[in-house]
């Protein structure tokens, strides 16, 4: 009993993981996690058609759905394999015990099985030998999504459709002071309930226009709520907080080399502004979202509106890319409240482009001090403080729902302060706040900013991203320090063989002591995420001059048994691919009043002729499948400055590294 | 409001300061453009019109009165991809696909004008094609392997 994986225990009934096809051919696969497009659910499906003995060519996913199938949290944390592997091994080892793969009728024998077989307590076959897993599977839905097939939420389009829009307010707090009570737009209804206002229509031509129409007819009460955004880690070190004790062994004797390092504020950005479809009807309330929690958001969704949770389902239905939390949530209750105007109608909202970027949540701004000792060239102790807001406002943190419309309605559902996932689970702030290397006696403290106007929230790697670009700049530091080769150093302070293994081979692999054109430099950065998951180790090549062009960019990656390695080797090339831009590239602006960084002019990302090179290696491995979506992030952001710093000979310790970060870091060492 | 879709006429109810993608997505059910930004930056609701590639987001239905409009629906018929398509399948180059559509499109022209373009040619012609997921070297890969073998 004691080894029954955790998400089978949570979900014991063999109905809710497996039924048969109507056509009695395939097999249906039910699972809670969701398809980000990061590839997960074909790889699921590669564990699920070994588990159940069958091709893949047999096995259907269906989108998770909060009633007819299992409740597995949050897709997140790159846990998605790591927590659904095991589940779906133990399931079909149950299928299998109670159906006889090896004689025909296989799948009828399973359509016959009883839905509500307990997991816990059924007989189970052996092991089988994998088949699908281990291969490089093309992904089950990029066909569609090639051919410009409906796939995405926005392309639904049911009976009885209304599009919706809501008009947010202009600036954090604002409050709705006026609207005329008999406003009017051609095609459409106007919905309000406090401050929060939106429109329905037949025709999406009649709700964009009133929208803007709508723009124009409403006055707002603002205020000055937002910090200097040129001056944000002072801010962020600003109290009150809340401390988040990581370790206290005592910090190091003597300090011999201190650093500050900082972040700003990012935006998740992802290509499609989020969407939500709502239809209230015979009792049940329905919601079809991207959100990465269904059943977090059905239950948020109940509180906020005190219904029965039984009575509102929610399915997934794919959207673009979230990288995190983004507003997935808050569109989806956006569709709940405009639907609660047109009962029995469907109703899809969809979000601006200039609110995805100002009113998604954010990624924090986050400031980090350390300091070591080094004695022999060796480190001999260490301190770290990190400053941030938290790294979640998902919904149901802090036992509230966590929807953005919540705030403004005539009676508001507030939105707390964020705050952090628990350190069990890999933490926010503090993520990735203990080095891997044998540094002596280590004093590790989290502050948390308790109090905030910017909302922000998951985002990948979380507090993950700056730590370890502040740990891995500074190791690089330290090596300087001592004058020893930065490789050389971290692997004398490594004592995992699995973490040095890594370093190596990216070393070997980037070619590190290979001679470099003037203005070039290479540059390491290693983490082993979430202290328990994914080892990596990227090496970047930048070119440094009047602008910092990454050229090139190594990644070594010890995932454990990769299940797809193709899409793993994507997850890592995109991973890198992304945090280049984050690094190089990407702040949050904003005025005193209002988040001003609202289009992609505004807030550019990474484009076609500056993406990096990615050469990705994976270490061959049978210990178990480790996540490969978020172990590229912070190494990559180190390994970019720390070539710059090989490059140019200086250090830039606040980001974004772009031309300016450069201009600035000369200036001071000049 | 008559044009040319995919190769079939088609006249339209709305209006012509509608814009082209809303038409297209809103009255005839061709939801493969992708609504993106809405301000022409972003390249998920590219299409061909008459060989140029335009944002559909800013086109209002009056500027392509009687022009051919090609969408991602025309460039891949039922078992016959175009080659752009199939290279990208081929080659896994993207991760959620959201920016697909509008980069097969751009793709596609490119090819069609320069059918030996090399790899920084691509990359350029891409430029106003953003992708969030980090899929630009693959998807770059993707199209020269597109190309006519010559």
């Amino acid at each position: 009993m004691s080894d029954l994986p955790a998400h089978v225990v949570a979900n014991p009934r063999l109905g809710t993981w497996v039924t048969a096809a109507p056509d009695r051919l395939h097999v249906e696969v039910h699972v809670g996690k969701v398809e980000l497009g990061q590839g997960i659910v074909t790889a699921l499906a590669q564990i699920a058609a070994d588990a159940l003995g069958l091709p893949l060519s047999r096995i259907r996913m269906v989108p998770a759905h909060t009633t007819h199938g299992p409740d597995q949290g949050l897709t997140a944390g790159s846990l998605s394999v790591t927590q659904t592997g095991p589940a779906l091994r133990h399931v079909g080892a149950v299928v299998r015990a109670l159906a006889d793969p090896s004689a025909e009728g296989y799948v009828e024998r399973i359509a016959a099985l009883d839905p509500d077989t307990d997991l816990r307590v059924a007989p189970t076959a052996g092991s089988v030998t994998s088949a699908a897993v281990g291969c490089s599977t093309p992904r089950l839905d990029l066909p569609d999504k090639v051919l410009g097939r409906p796939r995405y939420l926005a392309d639904l389009r049911p009976e009885g459709l209304l599009h919706g829009r809501v008009l947010r307010p202009p600036s954090v707090g604002a409050t709705l002071a006026e609207l005329d009570p008999d406003w009017k737009a051609p095609g459409v209804e106007l919905v309000r309930d406090g401050s929060f206002v939106g429109v329905v229509g037949e025709r999406e031509v009649d709700v964009d226009r009133a929208l803007e129409q709508l723009r124009r007819d409403c006055r707002w009460d603002e205020q000055d709520l937002l910090p200097d955004e040129d001056d944000l880690p002072a801010w962020l070190r600003t109290g009150p907080h809340e401390e988040i004790a990581v370790l206290d062994e005592g910090g190091p004797e003597t300090v011999a080399l201190t650093a500050s390092y900082s972040k700003p504020f990012l935006v998740h950005a992802s290509i499609a502004p989020s969407v939500g479809l709502a239809r209230w009807g015979d009792g049940t309330l329905r919601a079809w979202s991207h959100s990465q929690g269904i059943h977090p958001l059905r239950a948020a969704i109940a509180q906020a509106l005190a219904l029965d949770p039984a009575a509102v389902e929610v399915e997934h239905v794919e959207n673009a890319g979230c990288y995190g939390h983004n507003a997935a949530d808050d569109a989806a209750f956006d569709a709940v409240l405009l639907a609660r105007a047109v009962p029995g109608r469907p109703v899809l909202a969809r979000w601006t482009r200039p609110d995805e970027l100002a009113w998604a949540p954010l990624s924090s701004a986050m400031t980090v001090t350390v300091s070591a000792g080094l004695v022999d060239g060796r480190i001999t102790g260490w301190c770290y403080d990190v400053w941030s807001q938290g790294h979640t406002s998902r919904p149901g943190f802090r036992g509230t729902p966590g929807l953005l419309a919540g705030a403004s309605l005539a009676t508001p559902v507030p939105l707390p302060p964020p705050s952090d996932p628990p350190l069990a689970t890999g933490g926010g702030t503090t993520r990735n706040a203990v080095p891997i290397y044998d540094v002596g006696p280590r004093r590790i403290v989290g502050h948390r900013k308790a109090e905030t106007p910017l909302r922000t929230s998951a985002m990948r790697a979380l507090g993950s991203y700056l730590n370890v670009f502040a740990i891995e700049s500074f190791v690089d530091e330290l090596a300087d320090a001592a004058g020893a080769d930065p490789v050389e150093f971290r692997l004398a302070h490594l004592s995992d063989p699995r973490a040095a293994h890594v370093v190596a081979t990216a070393a070997e692999l980037a070619g590190w002591s290979d001679p470099l054109p003037e203005d070039v430099g290479r540059g390491l950065g290693f983490a082993r995420y979430k202290d328990r998951g994914a080892y990596c180790a990227v090496v970047a090549e930048v070119a440094a001059a009047s602008t910092v062009a990454v050229r090139r960019l190594t990644v070594v990656a010890d995932l454990g048994l990769v299940v797809n390695p193709d899409g793993a080797r994507n997850q890592l090339e995109g991973g890198a691919t992304q945090a280049t831009s984050w690094t190089t590239t990407e702040r949050v602006r904003f005025d005193r009043r209002r988040i001003t960084s609202d289009d992609w002019e505004s807030y550019p990302i990474l484009r076609f002729a500056q993406a990096p090179a990615v050469d990705v290696h994976l270490v061959e491995s049978t210990a178990p499948s480790l996540g490969s979506g978020e172990a590229a992030q912070g190494p990559t952001a180190a390994a970019i400055a720390n070539a710059v710093q090989r490059a140019l000979g200086v250090r830039v310790r606040d980001l974004p590294l772009d031309a300016d970060a450069v201009v600035r870091a000369i200036d001071q060492s000049a | 409001m008559n044009l040319t879709v995919n190769g079939s006429p088609v006249s339209l109810t709305s209006d012509g300061e509608t814009p082209l993608l809303t038409a297209l997505r809103d009255e005839l059910g061709l939801v493969g453009t992708r609504f993106g930004c809405g301000q022409g930056l972003c390249g998920a609701c590219h299409v061909n019109v008459d060989g140029a590639v335009l944002p559909s987001c800013q086109t209002p239905l009056w500027q392509v009165e009687g022009r051919s409009v090609t969408t991602v629906e025309g460039l891949g018929r039922d078992g016959a991809p175009h080659p752009v398509q199939q290279a990208i399948v081929d080659h896994q180059a993207a991760q959620c696909g959201f920016c697909i559509s509008g980069i097969v499109v751009t793709a596609a022209a490119l090819l069609e004008q320069e059918p030996d373009a090399d790899a920084d040619r691509v990359a350029e012609a891409l430029d106003r094609n953003l992708c969030r997921c980090g899929a630009q070297r693959r998807i770059v890969g993707a199209v020269l392997a597109a190309r006519r073998p010559t």
